[in-house]
């Protein structure tokens, strides 16, 4: 496909607050208060106050109906001109890449010269609903005009109807949690407990060295006390994770690999990056990390088996390669969210499966490996956590920062997504 | 508690009560306002100097009732007592004693600046004495004065006069509210250099200055304040203190950098911040410090080494990097403490630092001066933060009230006021200059 004549769309800087897991730092801070205070270190660190951006784009996978304009409100408690329009985006855990990426299109595309992506999530203050019997009742009471329908309505209300529904990270098609999902996928593809405890002590280990190196004083802003991922286990062995006892994939028995130490926690948390033009960035004096390229989304068939849940970043990768005219192997940095250890691993795994490649991503040979001193470099979700929507702004800014580091260079993001779907996208330093 | 306590003793029937049982008034302090004038009366000009026409001239010109030698029954907003001519102490009888008179008519947040020559080993015996003895008289109305009002003085060396620009700045920043709790202090021009702004209300206009450990308290004071004064500011601070830092920024358009001024290269990442983007650095306020209080006897190498090396020798690299830059006119305003000039219990570590901190701008100020720089810092003395408040109630009430000629503890914001003076073009002639923010407390020269 030839590259249409469009402008580059620039990875100007990014925000977060340091993630926290379920029912921690954040228990009493709501997805709005973690967005708005992500958008005000952005605003702080580029000196946006006042300033009318493109557009704010964003989301959070869990969240109460109130928030039926969650990123509207935030941009409303923020210090932006309160003229910026906002929208929220959905995709599971992909929102924030989704949101980006469209983000970056119309900057590509002369539609906007400034444009900030993110998103959010928190499982401490989750939506929880009544039960759908309950709400039956009550759209019904408030349906009922007299005084006997009114009646008759409550007459129907049952004790066991009063049990609140909460949200959970089940397929609803396939009722398997996201662990269990990705319990059969690792077992199909052979992975080992120790490759997976293996990659989260790599996760805990890089994410400490970057901590302590500074690589986050621009890309990570305090919120609520917290000033690091309170997930980060920079003391972490092999040992240690050895002895956790498997959490998904039970019914395997002896076959279960999946611990707490090679998933990722429920986390709360959020995170927001700024796109520009090059015009626009020049104009104001910011930095331009590193070129936004390209976007891909795939979805699977995981409902009927005919592909694991958390696939479908292998073949959005296939496409986006060919589209772009490289191989796997062009890129000096591989950002793989690690959902599950399990998850990172069995997608290398087929991408070097010559079987795999040709029948279910149509090609003649296999992708084939990676160089693995270039994967996560400055660790992963294993290690900072996993706050749904939030994590593809923090991959994107932070390897927009490894790319600017370098000064050279490719970068390949891969995020997994509930429902079967992934997005994935390269970056580019700039030259 | 200070602020009840002073309203309760300064407005109605407890106000007679306080008066009657002789407990402390402290006043209220007639600080900075774009809008506010800049005395709150006449200023009355006393003594012969060569240059006391264009002195009055001037003050006509800043839009001030100007009175020679007699105000009658006016009440004053500002005496101004021109004593650099004088060549013995015997000389000062008429004049002071004239001065005495014109005290009695003082406004409250009233003001009395003395113009005087250095004391110098190389003069004849009856000029030092007479110059030295001036430096008495000054602080000995700084204790006598009421209602807030303060004396200060501005000391001319070689070569300089009450018309020279950084003489003419000093006067303004001792008349107006931005020096509420500066008392008893001295000022020395010793240079011509300095250039008046062109608007008095936003003398850093065009300038990027960049407030380090702004996140809270006297830091964050300051880049309001320089921000106020026409500044961009660059906020730096701990990464640990973002979230504060954040909001800073954010209520003064200024760009946080969150850095640790202790990092290696902190002075080459905020020459890139500021100058990358926002265009020139031209102010560096070194405000970050730590306390960290012991006995020297029960001192241990943890906390004596955390605070040499946060409040002094983070400071001299980051200005050995700032001179290799050689930044044209930079300027830089380091804070000291009273604790560096008068010491104090269990802080033997931060006296050094401080003390080492204007032992280093007395050996800085040629350097930076060859860029077209300067140097200075502030020493402030008891200041009501979130630190001091954790101070026991009793010892807190005796330093803010018993000790100072203000009787009061002072602001974040007057160190603030001293800072973006002392880094503003028109200062460039009191380059090298330590200044006192305490209310003339005891303590301390």
């Amino acid at each position: 496909m030839s590259q249409p004549s469009v402008r580059n769309a620039v990875i100007i800087g990014g925000n977060r607050i340091p993630f926290a897991r379920s029912n921690t730092a954040y228990v009493n801070a709501s997805n709005q208060d973690m967005f708005t205070a992500a958008l005000e270190g952005l605003v702080a660190r580029f000196g946006l106050q006042g300033q009318r951006i493109g557009a704010v784009a964003g989301g959070a996978v869990l969240k109460h109906s109130k928030n039926f304009n969650l990123i509207r409100e935030s941009v409303l408690g923020s210090s932006l001109d309160h003229a910026t329009p906002a929208y929220d985006v959905q995709m599971a855990c992909a929102t924030g890449m989704e949101a980006i990426g469209s983000l970056a299109n119309k900057i590509k595309l002369g539609q906007l010269d400034s444009a900030i992506g993110g998103g959010v999530d928190t499982t401490s203050d989750a939506p929880i609903a009544v039960s759908d019997a309950l709400r039956g009742i009550l759209m019904e009471l408030s349906r009922a005009r007299s005084t006997k329908a009114k009646l008759a309505a409550l007459a129907k209300l049952r004790p066991g109807h009063l049990a609140p529904a909460a949200p959970g990270t089940g397929e609803p098609r396939t009722g398997l949690s996201m662990g269990d999902h990705q319990a059969i996928t690792t077992k199909k593809w052979g992975i080992t407990r120790e490759a997976q405890d293996e990659l989260a002590l790599a996760s805990h280990q890089n994410l400490a060295a970057a901590y302590d190196r500074g690589f986050f004083n621009d890309l990570v802003t305090p919120f609520n006390g917290l000033s690091k991922d309170n997930n980060l286990r920079a003391d972490s062995t092999m040992e240690k994770l050895g002895k956790l006892k498997p959490a998904f994939g039970k019914n395997l028995g002896d076959a279960a690999t999946m611990t707490a130490g090679n998933s990722t926690p429920l986390t709360d948390g959020a995170s927001a990056v700024l796109l520009g033009s090059e015009e626009y960035a020049q104009a104001n004096d910011l930095p331009m990390l590193a070129n936004f390229v390209d976007f891909e989304a795939a979805a699977v068939d995981f409902v009927h088996g005919a592909e694991g849940l958390l696939m479908a970043p292998a073949y959005a990768t296939a496409r986006m390669l060919e589209r772009n005219n490289l191989t796997l192997q062009d890129f000096d940095f591989y950002e793989i969210h690690e959902a599950f250890a399990g998850t990172v691993l069995s997608t290398l795994k087929a991408w070097e499966d010559e079987e795999f490649c040709r029948e279910k991503l149509g090609l003649d040979a296999p992708l084939g490996a990676i160089d693995r001193s270039k994967l996560n470099v400055n660790g992963s979700s294993l290690a900072a956590g996993h706050p749904f929507a939030a994590t593809g702004g923090r991959i994107i800014a932070s390897t927009a920062k490894m790319l600017h580091e370098k000064g050279s260079g490719r970068a390949l993001i891969s995020v997994c997504a509930a429902g079967g779907q992934g997005v994935v996208a390269i970056l580019e330093a700039r030259s | 508690m200070a602020d009840k306590y002073m309203e309760l003793v300064n407005s109605g029937i407890t106000k007679k009560l306080a008066t009657l049982l002789g407990l402390p008034r402290p006043p209220r302090l007639r600080r900075y306002s774009p809008d506010a004038p800049l005395l709150p009366g006449p200023v009355l000009v006393l003594g012969a100097s060569s240059k006391a026409q264009d002195l009055s001239d001037t003050l006509v010109a800043w839009g001030l009732d100007v009175r020679r030698h007699d105000a009658g029954d006016a009440k004053l907003g500002g005496l101004v007592l021109l004593l650099d001519e004088l060549e013995h102490p015997t000389e000062l009888s008429p004049l002071m004693l004239a001065a005495g008179q014109a005290l009695r008519k003082l406004l409250p947040g009233g003001r009395v600046v003395a113009f005087s020559r250095p004391a110098s080993d190389d003069d004849a015996p009856e000029l030092s004495a007479v110059c030295q003895g001036i430096d008495g008289i000054v602080r000995s109305m700084g204790r006598e004065m009421r209602g807030g009002a303060t004396a200060n003085g501005i000391v001319l060396a070689q070569g300089t006069s009450v018309a020279s620009p950084s003489a003419l700045a000093a006067l303004r920043f001792f008349f107006s509210g931005r020096s509420a709790y500066v008392d008893g202090q001295f000022l020395s021009v010793r240079t011509n250099d300095g250039v008046l702004p062109a608007d008095f209300a936003k003398p850093l206009a065009g300038k990027v200055a960049v407030v380090t450990g702004a996140a809270r308290g006297i830091g964050a004071a300051i880049a309001k304040t320089l921000s106020r004064d026409g500044a961009q500011v660059v906020v730096v601070d701990m990464p640990a203190a973002g979230e504060s830092l954040a909001k800073v920024a954010n209520s003064i358009g200024a760009t946080a950098l969150q850095l640790d001024v202790t990092a290696q290269d902190a002075a080459q990442q905020i020459m890139d911040h500021a100058i990358g983007r926002h265009g020139s650095l031209d102010l560096v306020i070194h405000n970050a410090g730590i306390t960290r209080d012991k006995l020297l006897a029960n001192m241990d190498a943890g906390r004596w080494d955390s605070v040499i090396a946060v409040n002094i020798a983070s400071q001299l690299r980051m200005n050995e990097a700032f001179l290799a830059a050689k930044l044209p006119g930079l300027r830089i305003v380091s804070l000291a403490s009273t604790s560096g000039i008068a010491g104090n219990r269990g802080q033997t570590n931060y006296a050094a630092s401080k003390g080492g901190v204007i032992g280093m701008v007395h050996a800085s100020a040629k350097l930076f001066a060859e860029n077209g720089g300067s140097i200075a810092a502030v020493a402030p003395g008891f200041i009501e933060t979130e630190m001091t408040a954790k101070i026991p109630l009793g010892t807190r009430t005796v330093a803010r009230m018993v000790l100072p000629s203000l009787m009061q503890g002072g602001l974040p914001v007057d160190v603030a006021e001293a800072i973006s003076f002392l880094g503003s073009d028109a200062a460039a002639g009191l380059n090298g200059q330590v200044l006192r923010v305490c209310g003339q407390s005891l303590v301390g020269a």
